[in-house]
């Protein structure tokens, strides 16, 4: 395939940062989009300039890194994959490919495509834990029987990889479906159930510190959400919080 | 200097509770005075930095993604053993560090794969606690499911996510203590070297790899946990980013590097399809329990296949070579990876794979399918059903189960693999070899301590599935934290280590000097240019097979390219800025070492062992014929080079290893 590429390069923070246009030819429909990638990048260290900065890690779909905005989706055409799941079998010869940052105001660019997402982390850290000491001396683990149906749910909730995929979607920049998964996992299981309601709190108003906007109910967040996380979510963080503010 | 393993005297099985009963501890308000950086916040680092922080010393974490959460641990697939005997089926400490001494082929330390098993069951709890969503089954207690080279259920797993379930278990416990101000996390921040003062590892050079400043931090231990040196191949199941950087820089600065050619191919992976690829991935061991692998019998039907004439499914049950089962019965398809990868090589070796590489083998799960419709239909009182209700029943069984990698395996190859079977083909995996530590997981050096996968310690020379996260989270919550404090008792009046030492001035001056270098290089290639080419050395020389030729060129040729490196690398860019180019050249410029230490290594080891096979050493009749030789007479010990400039001139230090509970006997799954 021979493609256009059209990237967003932005040197760093400050720079205000303009889309450049690259031409890319020989491109095989197996490789995977970050592969593609590499091959350009190669293509520009010949030539003597500068590659395209772009996070990246596992390359199996599950570290999160990966964060690219491609004709304008998250992680590009394909359903449910991040953009190093994506294969160039989803594009045609010829194609022209818009490629840029994840764009949030919680989300500021580092370089070309990177961005800092270290907001997900500050709300983590606001509550997203059970207060368990760490040094061994716990129950046993099948001491707290849990229904496999809590368990699969808290497992679907868990499956959420911190990729900012939803808020990169979303027209108000909400957080609410990633801050929903946490709140979820915790809420479907009995541990850490004393802490619930600071928890929650905690979280959000964390998450509304940060910056992201308000959820609308548009959606858009679980379309693009590579790993299928439900709305359901949202819905159970709501409840979480309702009854937190309720005590609270 | 004479390696000292420090095990404790005594009994096996009493061996660490006497050991925590006699150490030295540190008073709850001197921890607070005691800095500890750790590097690495995967399993190892981060249940290590969680823990250390709960006991109240300060940490300094680093990692060079931009969470915690994201260290290659996140990857793990199939589960974690732990010895709790949930299931009936037999299981003990003592089975399980049988086998993993028996699946390591002989060539680890009993006493820390004992303390290992010991405290194994005590992970579980501790996950569970901090809320990690295992499976259960639906009676609500824990499900586990078996992993190769073992007879018993003894994995316990959350789909087919439990290394992402297990790190968000560490990282949440991180997260507390980030919060309570106990763990200060330098994310981004790329470790470039130690710094020793007074022959003790005393702090860091770290590059922060935003704005590319290079700090100094210092503290009174520091613990590596780097994770494994898979990517010295460039093609292998590891993230991007592994390197052997932190680990090769202290080895330079003394600390000894054990057994380099210990690595574990895994015969479960997607195989390659072009020279453009990146990485290769991994489909799950778990998938062995149900899959039966297999190729066709004869040479017409492979023609046929890679020509695309005939489909797998067109070949009926004998007309498939299943060749596993036929080798090994008693274990069949759960036999241990590196036998498994080894009969995937001899079978593609002798012309049978099956695509167009002639690299892959089927995996093939028609069978299981078709046992858990029938099983699902009894079930659910359904008489009669059909072909394709049984199928229908089967697959959902399946896909509740391993949904997740078929999904993957579809969105890689473009092929269904409830409809066909998988194709597959052993790669690169896991180090089993790395920095030297004794049993408190020290390394040669005073104050440096190395754990997870960055160090030798637990699987000898090869690993059974689902161990390694048993060993992070082992090493990290429940075995550091213990032999840490026994050292740091001794620093409770030093105060706070100054970094404006000369020793801080020269290790910063040197980093400097080679990031320098790299900019100001005007070469013409890439840095990828020659990671591929020491790759393609690695795989065809010190790969799933090894001789004495080989790995000699290999030496030879490592050598070669890296003084070609230094003349010819270009790095475009700057220093003072984010610079993934100039990241990647350091990193490649230590694996260009590391490689030829590696060959060396396995030149020396003139036996077979685990996942070093040297072709040179075959049983050659009996019941084993045709199977790797190992030599206890000569090789039952680990090697530990210690750095003396070129890797050819390392020097070679053997720590003995003695078998007081176990026999040494011959390997035999048959
Ligand atoms: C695809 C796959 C599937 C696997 N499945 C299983 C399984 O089912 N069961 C099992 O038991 N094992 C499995 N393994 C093996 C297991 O995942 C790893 O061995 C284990 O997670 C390693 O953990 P670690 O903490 O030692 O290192 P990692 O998780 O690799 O962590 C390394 C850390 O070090 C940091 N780091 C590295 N270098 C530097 C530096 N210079 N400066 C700063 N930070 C640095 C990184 O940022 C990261 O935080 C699997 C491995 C792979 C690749
Ligand atoms: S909810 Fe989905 S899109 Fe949002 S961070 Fe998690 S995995 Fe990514
Ligand atoms: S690189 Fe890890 S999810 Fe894409």
């Amino acid at each position: 395939m021979n493609l256009t590429l059209k990237i967003w390069r932005q040197k760093n923070a400050s720079d205000k940062g303009k889309m450049v246009d690259y031409k890319i030819s020989d491109i095989s429909e197996h490789m995977s989009f970050l592969e593609m990638m590499d091959v350009l990048n190669e293509q520009i260290i010949n030539l003597g300039d500068e590659p395209v900065a772009f996070d990246h890690d596992c390359r199996e779909g599950i570290c999160g890194m990966c964060s690219m905005y491609i004709n304008g989706e998250a992680h590009g055409p394909d359903r449910g994959v991040t953009t190093c799941q994506l294969h160039m079998r989803s594009f045609k010869d010829g194609d022209t490919i818009t490629i840029e940052p994840f764009r949030a105001a919680a989300f500021p660019v580092i370089k070309d495509l990177v961005v800092d997402r270290s907001s997900f982390e500050r709300i983590q850290q606001s509550g997203g834990y059970i207060s368990v000491n760490t040094s061994g001396n716990t129950q046993d683990a099948n001491a707290i029987p849990i229904s496999k149906e809590a368990a699969d749910k808290a497992m679907d909730a868990a499956t959420c990889i911190g990729c900012g995929a939803c808020v990169a979607t979303c027209k108000n920049s909400s957080a609410m479906l990633f801050v929903g998964a946490k709140v979820s996992q915790y809420a479907l299981l009995p541990q850490g159930q004393v802490e619930a309601t600071d928890r929650v709190l905690n979280m959000v108003a964390q998450m509304d510190a940060e910056g992201f906007g308000n959820c609308t109910n548009t959606g858009a967040c679980e379309v693009e959400c590579p790993k299928g996380i439900s709305l359901e979510n949202i819905a159970r963080m709501n409840t979480e919080f309702l009854k937190a503010s309720l005590k609270g | 200097m004479a390696l000292d393993s420090k095990v404790p005297k005594g009994p096996l099985k009493d061996k660490w509770t006497d050991y925590k009963n006699h150490i030295d501890l540190v008073n709850p308000a001197n921890k607070r005075n005691i800095d500890v950086i750790v590097v690495g916040t995967g399993l190892a680092g981060g249940s290590a930095s969680a823990t250390l922080a709960e006991l109240g010393y300060n940490v300094k974490a680093f990692a060079y993604q931009d969470s915690p959460r994201r260290a290659h641990s996140i990857a793990a697939q199939g589960g974690i053993n732990a010895a709790k005997n949930y299931q009936g089926d037999g299981d003990s400490f003592y089975r399980l560090f049988y086998d993993t001494v028996k699946g390591g082929d002989y060539r680890s330390r009993e006493a820390n794969v004992y303390r290992l098993a010991q405290v194994s069951a005590n992970i579980i709890d501790q996950c569970v606690a901090q809320g990690v969503p295992f499976a259960r089954d639906y009676g609500g207690l824990l499900d586990n499911r078996s992993f190769g080279g073992v007879l018993v259920s003894r994995t316990f797993y959350a789909k087919g996510q439990t290394g992402q379930q297990l790190l968000l278990g560490a990282y949440s416990a991180m997260n507390r203590q980030i919060a309570r101000g106990k763990i200060e996390m330098f994310n981004r921040h790329e470790m470039l070297d130690v710094v020793k003062v007074g022959g003790k590892a005393r702090g860091i050079i770290a590059r922060n790899l935003v704005t590319g400043e290079i700090e100094r931090h210092s503290a009174h231990a520091v613990v590596i946990a780097s994770g494994g040196y898979g990517n010295v191949y460039f093609l292998s199941t590891n993230a991007m980013g592994s390197n052997a950087t932190a680990a090769w820089k202290i080895h330079k600065k003394g600390a000894y590097f054990a057994n380099p050619c210990y690595t574990q191919i895994h015969p479960t992976c997607i195989p390659r399809s072009g020279d453009y690829q990146s990485k290769l991935t991994l489909m799950s061991e778990s998938l062995r329990n149900d899959g039966r692998i297999w190729v066709p019998k004869s040479m017409d039907d492979v023609m046929a296949i890679r020509e695309g004439r005939k489909k797998p499914t067109d070949l009926s049950e004998d007309e498939r070579d299943y060749y596993l089962e036929r080798r090994y019965p008693a274990f069949g398809n759960l036999v241990p990876r590196d036998v498994a990868s080894r009969a995937a090589k001899e079978r593609c070796d002798a012309g049978y794979g099956v695509n167009a590489t002639g690299e892959a083998v089927y995996l093939d799960f028609k069978s299981a399918i078709s046992r858990y419709g029938k099983e699902q239909a009894k079930l659910q009182h359904i008489t009669n059903p059909s072909e394709a209700k049984v199928y229908e029943l089967g697959q959902a069984i399946v896909e509740a189960k391993y949904g997740n990698l078929f999904q993957m395996y579809e969105k890689i190859v473009d092929e269904n693999p409830y409809k066909t079977p998988m194709m597959i083909y052993p790669a690169t995996h896991y180090t089993m070899g790395g920095v030297w530590v004794d049993y408190n997981l020290m390394t040669t050096v005073d104050g440096l301590y190395c754990i997870g996968e960055a160090n030798f310690s637990d699987h000898g020379a090869n690993r059974l599935g689902a161990s390694a996260l048993m060993q992070g989270l082992a090493d990290g919550y429940f075995v550091l934290p213990y032999t840490i404090g026994d050292y740091l008792s001794n620093d409770i009046r030093t105060g706070k280590i100054s970094t404006e030492t000369p020793e801080f001035t020269a290790a910063e001056n040197e980093v400097k000097e080679r990031i320098d270098f790299f900019i100001n290089n005007k070469g013409e290639h890439s840095v990828d240019y020659y990671h591929k080419k020491l790759g393609k050395i690695m795989w065809e020389k010190c790969g799933m097979a090894r001789n004495e030729q080989g790995l000699k060129e290999a030496m030879a040729e490592i050598k070669a390219l890296r003084e070609d490196f230094w003349k010819n690398v270009t790095v475009p860019g700057d220093a003072n800025e984010m610079n993934p180019e100039l990241e990647k050249a350091g990193r490649v410029a230590d694996f260009l070492e590391l490689g030829e230490l590696f060959a060396k290594d396995a030149l020396n080891r003139n036996e077979s062992c685990g996942g070093h096979f040297r072709e040179e050493s075959v049983e050659l009749d009996g019941l084993q014929k045709g199977e790797a030789k190992r030599n206890d007479e000569e090789y039952a010990y680990v090697s530990a080079w210690e750095y003396k400039g070129e890797p050819a001139d390392a020097v070679l230090h053997k720590e003995e290893l003695e078998f007081n509970d176990i026999e040494l006997k011959q390997r035999s799954y048959k």
